[in-house]
C-alpha cells in the first residue's frame, strides 16, 4: 500500500498547532447530497449498489412497475375523456409515475396521504376506485372517495395548504400513540408558497413523522423552475427548518423507492420530518386546457422522452431476469382492461342531486339551509310538473 | 354567584373543557406560560401540561392548517388568534380547508375546530389591533360565527362552541374581556343558535351583538328619558342567525335599529336589517335603521370615538323611526345620493 504525503501528514498530528477542535457543523446530517440519489442509468442498467440507498425487494420493484404501467394508461384514458367531454380538465401525471407510485409503496396501508390535484395516479395506485378519482374533474362532487376511509385527504387544489394540515395530522396521531406517518406531495411551484414553510417548520419544532415530497417537475404552469427560487435544489430548504433532506432523481424509479423508504423509516422511528425532492418532468402540458408549447420547447420535453420512468424499469426488471415478455404483455393486458372499465363507468351519465347540496354544509342544517332546501325542492316539483 | 370579568369566564370555559374532554387542546401564540396576551389561557399549561396547551411557531396559517390536521387525527383543537388583524394570514386556511372539508368530502372528514379571534376597538389600540372582522367570516358558508356580550354567555357560548361540530369562529369583544358581572358557572343554558331579549321593551327594537350590545342597553336607558321604551335583543350567535327571535321583537315593537360596531358598507348589520324588512315588512311603522362604525379603515386611538356607535347615534337613530308619521327628513333631501 502507498501513502500519499497527505495521509503523512495526518498520521502525525503532534506536528500540527494544537488546535481547538473544530466545532461541529450543525446542517450535518440535514444537506441533501450535492446530487440526486441514483441507482439505475436512463436505460435501465444498475449503477454502483450504495450502503445509505439499499435497492429495494425486485418483487415490490416488479409491483411498482405493474402500478406504473396501469397508471400509464389510467393517464392516457383520463386525458382521452377530456377530449370527449366527459371531464371537465385533467393534469396529467405522464412522467411522474416513479414518484407517484414510489411514494405510495414506500407507505403502509393506514399511514395517510395528502394529494395535490397532480396525484392521480398515486390514488389509483393506492388502489382507490378510479371512477372516484375522477369525480371532481367530471365534476358531480368535490371528491369522490372516502378520506377517512382510505386514509387519502382530498386532492389539494389550494397550493401547499396540505402542507400543514400534514403536520397537524401526523403529530396527532402520534399525540395519540399510533405511529402513523403522513406524506404530503407538491409541486415545485407551490413550495413558494407560505404554507410550505409553515408546514415544514411546524412538522419539524412539533417533531411530527411527515415526507414532504417534493415532484420538481421544472414547471409551475408556465413559470420555470428559476422563478421559485435561487436554492441549489428545492432539497435545500430543509436545512433552515432544522429537516434533514435528500434529492433523487425522480425518473429513477428504483432510487425514488429506496430514497423515500428511508424518509418513511426516519419519520416512523420518530425523527421528525424528512424532505425530498424528486427531479422529474412534466410530459403533458400542465392540463389538457394548456398550450405547454408556448413556454417550452420541443427539444427539452424529447431530451426527457429518453429517461421514461417506465422504459427505465422495465429495461431493470428484465435484466434481472424477473420481468419477460409475456409478463410485459399480462400487465399490459391488465392496463387495457383497467382503462376499458374505466371508459364504460364513465360514459355513464353521474346521477347527481340538487337537494344534496345542503347536506354536510353543518353538521345539521341551519334554519336558513332548510328553507333554501324547501325553495329548491318547490323549484324541482314546479319544473317536472311542466315537463311532465 | 361570584362577580368575574369575561376574560376569567372565557379562561373557566376553555379549563372546564379541558377537564371534561381530553381530546380538546389550546393552541396559539404566547398562550403557554405567559397564558395569553389577555390572559384568557392563563393557568391552562401549569394545569393540563404542554401537550395540551402549548405555544406554535408565529404562523396564523400554520397554526389553522395544523387544527385541520388534528381534527382529522380525531381531536379537538382551540386556537387563538393574537388578535383581529392578525388571523388574515390564516384566512385562505379558514375559506378553503377548515370552512369546506366536510362539504367537500360529504361528511367523511369534518372539522370541529374553534377559533377564538379577539376582536374590535374602544380600547385605544393602535392599528391592526381593533378590526371587527366579523362579516368576512359570517359571509363563509361552513363556519359557525359567535360572539358573547355578557360574562355568563362568555362561558356558555365558548363550551358550546368547543362541542360543536361544525367549526366556529369565535369572536370575542376585547373591549368586554374585563367587565365584571355576577355570574354563576358552570352557566349553560343551551345558548348555541339562539338570540336573547335582554331587555323588554315595547317601542322599538335595537338589535346588537358583541361590543354593540352594551351600547344599545344603554341607549335604551337613555332612551327612557325621552319617553321610548325600547327592547334590546344580543344576536350572540350570528351563524346561524336566530330569525325567529329577531322578528318576533320587531313584530312586536313595530321598529328596529340594527347596531354594529364593524364599518356598515356591506356588514352583518345590512344582512340583519335585511332578514328583517323580508319578515316583518306588515309590522313595520318605519324602515329599518343602521348604527355602525364609519366606511373606513379604523380610525387612531385618538379619533376612534368618532368612529364607534355611540349612544348619542344610537338615540339620533331611534329619533328618526318616523314617530310621528313623517317620512324620514333626511331622505328627503335634495340630489341624489338618497
Ligand atoms: C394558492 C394558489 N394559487 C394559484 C393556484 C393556481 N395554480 C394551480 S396549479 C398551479 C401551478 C403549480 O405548480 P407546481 O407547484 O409546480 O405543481 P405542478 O402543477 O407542476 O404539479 C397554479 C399556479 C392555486 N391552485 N392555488
Ligand atoms: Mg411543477
Amino acid at each position: 500500500m502507498t501513502t500519499t504525503p497527505q495521509a503523512v501528514r495526518r498520521a502525525s498530528p503532534r506536528k500540527r498547532r494544537p488546535a481547538t477542535p473544530a466545532a461541529p457543523d450543525p446542517s450535518a446530517g440535514l444537506l441533501p447530497q450535492p446530487a440526486p440519489v441514483r441507482l439505475l442509468n436512463p436505460d435501465g442498467t444498475s449503477l454502483p449498489s450504495r450502503d445509505d440507498y439499499p435497492e429495494p425487494p425486485v418483487e415490490v420493484l416488479r409491483e411498482m412497475y405493474r402500478r406504473m404501467v396501469v397508471g400509464r394508461r389510467f393517464d392516457a384514458q383520463a386525458t382521452a375523456l377530456t377530449k370527449q367531454g366527459r371531464l371537465a380538465v385533467y393534469p396529467s401525471s405522464r412522467g411522474q409515475e416513479a414518484c407517484q407510485v414510489g411514494a405510495v409503496l414506500a407507505l403502509r396501508d393506514n399511514d395517510w396521504v395528502f394529494p395535490t390535484y397532480r396525484e392521480s395516479v398515486a390514488l389509483t395506485a393506492r388502489g382507490i376506485d378510479p371512477v372516484e378519482v375522477l369525480t371532481l374533474l367530471r365534476g358531480d362532487w368535490h371528491c369522490g372517495y372516502d378520506p377517512a376511509g382510505r386514509r387519502t385527504a382530498p386532492q389539494c387544489t389550494p397550493l401547499a395548504t396540505q402542507c400543514v394540515h400534514a403536520a397537524g395530522l401526523a403529530y396527532g396521531e402520534s399525540y395519540q400513540g399510533r405511529d402513523t406517518v403522513a406524506l404530503a406531495f407538491i409541486g415545485d411551484g407551490a413550495t413558494s408558497e407560505g404554507d410550505f414553510h409553515e408546514g415544514v417548520n411546524f412538522a419539524a419544532v412539533f417533531k411530527a413523522p411527515v415526507v414532504y415530497f417534493v415532484q420538481n417537475n421544472r414547471y409551475a404552469i408556465s413559470v420555470p423552475l428559476s422563478r421559485q427560487t435561487a436554492a441549489p435544489a428545492l432539497a435545500y430548504k430543509g436545512v433552515g427548518y432544522g429537516v434533514p433532506s435528500e434529492q433523487v432523481d425522480g425518473n429513477d424509479p428504483v432510487a425514488v423507492l429506496a430514497v423515500l423508504t428511508r424518509a418513511v423509516a426516519h419519520a416512523r422511528a420518530g425523527h421528525g420530518p424528512f424532505l425530498v425532492e424528486a427531479h422529474t418532468y412534466r410530459m403533458e402540458p400542465h392540463t389538457n386546457a394548456d398550450d405547454a408549447t408556448r413556454y417550452r420547447d420541443a427539444n427539452e420535453v424529447e431530451a426527457w422522452r429518453d429517461r421514461d420512468p417506465v422504459v427505465r424499469l422495465e429495461a431493470h426488471l428484465r435484466a434481472r431476469g424477473v420481468l419477460d415478455d409475456a409478463g410485459v404483455a399480462a400487465i399490459a393486458e391488465e392496463a387495457e382492461a383497467y382503462a376499458a372499465g374505466l371508459r364504460d363507468r364513465m360514459n355513464a351519465q353521474p346521477a347527481v342531486d340538487p337537494l344534496s347540496l345542503f347536506d354536510h354544509v353543518y353538521a345539521e342544517p341551519t334554519p336558513q339551509l332548510v328553507e333554501q332546501r324547501e325553495q329548491v325542492r318547490a323549484e324541482l316539483a314546479a319544473a317536472e310538473e311542466e315537463g311532465a | 354567584m361570584a362577580t368575574m370579568t369575561m376574560a376569567k369566564a372565557l379562561n373557566a370555559a376553555l379549563a372546564d373543557a379541558m377537564l371534561d374532554d381530553d381530546r380538546v387542546l389550546v393552541f396559539g401564540e404566547d398562550v403557554g406560560q405567559l397564558g395569553g396576551v389577555f390572559r384568557i389561557t392563563d393557568g391552562l399549561q401549569a394545569r393540563f401540561g404542554d401537550k395540551r396547551c402549548f405555544d406554535t411557531p408565529l404562523a396564523e396559517a400554520g397554526i389553522v392548517g395544523f387544527a385541520v390536521g388534528l381534527a382529522m387525527s380525531g381531536l379537538r383543537p382551540v386556537v387563538e388568534m393574537q388578535f383581529d388583524a392578525f388571523a388574515y394570514p390564516a384566512f385562505e386556511q379558514i375559506a378553503s380547508h377548515v370552512a369546506k372539508l366536510r362539504n367537500r368530502t360529504r361528511g367523511a372528514l369534518s372539522v370541529p375546530i374553534v377559533i377564538r379571534v379577539p376582536y374590535a376597538g374602544g380600547i385605544g389600540g393602535v392599528e391592526h389591533h381593533c378590526d371587527s372582522s366579523e362579516a368576512y367570516y359570517a359571509h363563509t358558508p361552513g363556519l359557525k360565527v359567535v360572539t358573547p356580550a355578557t360574562v355568563e354567555d362568555a362561558y356558555s357560548l365558548l363550551r358550546e362552541a368547543i362541542d360543536d361540530p361544525d367549526p366556529v369562529v369565535f369572536m370575542e369583544p376585547k373591549k368586554l374581556y374585563f367587565t365584571s358581572a355576577e355570574a354563576e358557572l358552570p352557566a349553560r343554558r343551551e345558548p348555541f343558535g339562539t338570540a336573547v331579549v335582554r331587555r323588554p321593551g315595547t317601542d322599538a327594537t335595537l338589535v346588537a351583538y358583541g361590543p354593540a350590545v352594551p351600547v344599545a342597553l344603554a341607549a335604551a336607558e337613555a332612551a327612557r328619558e325621552e319617553g321610548w321604551d325600547l327592547e334590546v335583543v344580543d344576536v350572540r350567535t350570528i351563524v346561524p342567525f336566530d330569525d325567529a327571535t329577531v322578528a318576533a321583537s320587531v313584530r312586536r315593537t313595530g321598529r328596529c335599529v340594527v347596531i354594529q360596531e364593524a364599518q356598515g358598507f356591506a356588514g352583518v348589520g345590512a344582512e340583519i336589517a335585511a332578514r328583517v324588512q323580508e319578515r316583518c315588512f306588515h309590522a313595520l311603522h318605519a324602515p329599518v335603521l343602521r348604527v355602525s362604525g364609519l366606511d373606513i379603515p379604523y380610525p387612531a386611538p385618538m379619533l376612534e370615538h368618532t368612529h364607534l356607535p355611540s349612544v348619542d347615534r344610537v338615540l339620533d337613530t331611534v329619533a328618526r323611526l318616523q314617530w310621528d308619521d313623517q317620512p324620514d327628513s333626511r331622505w328627503l333631501a335634495r340630489g341624489s345620493a338618497a
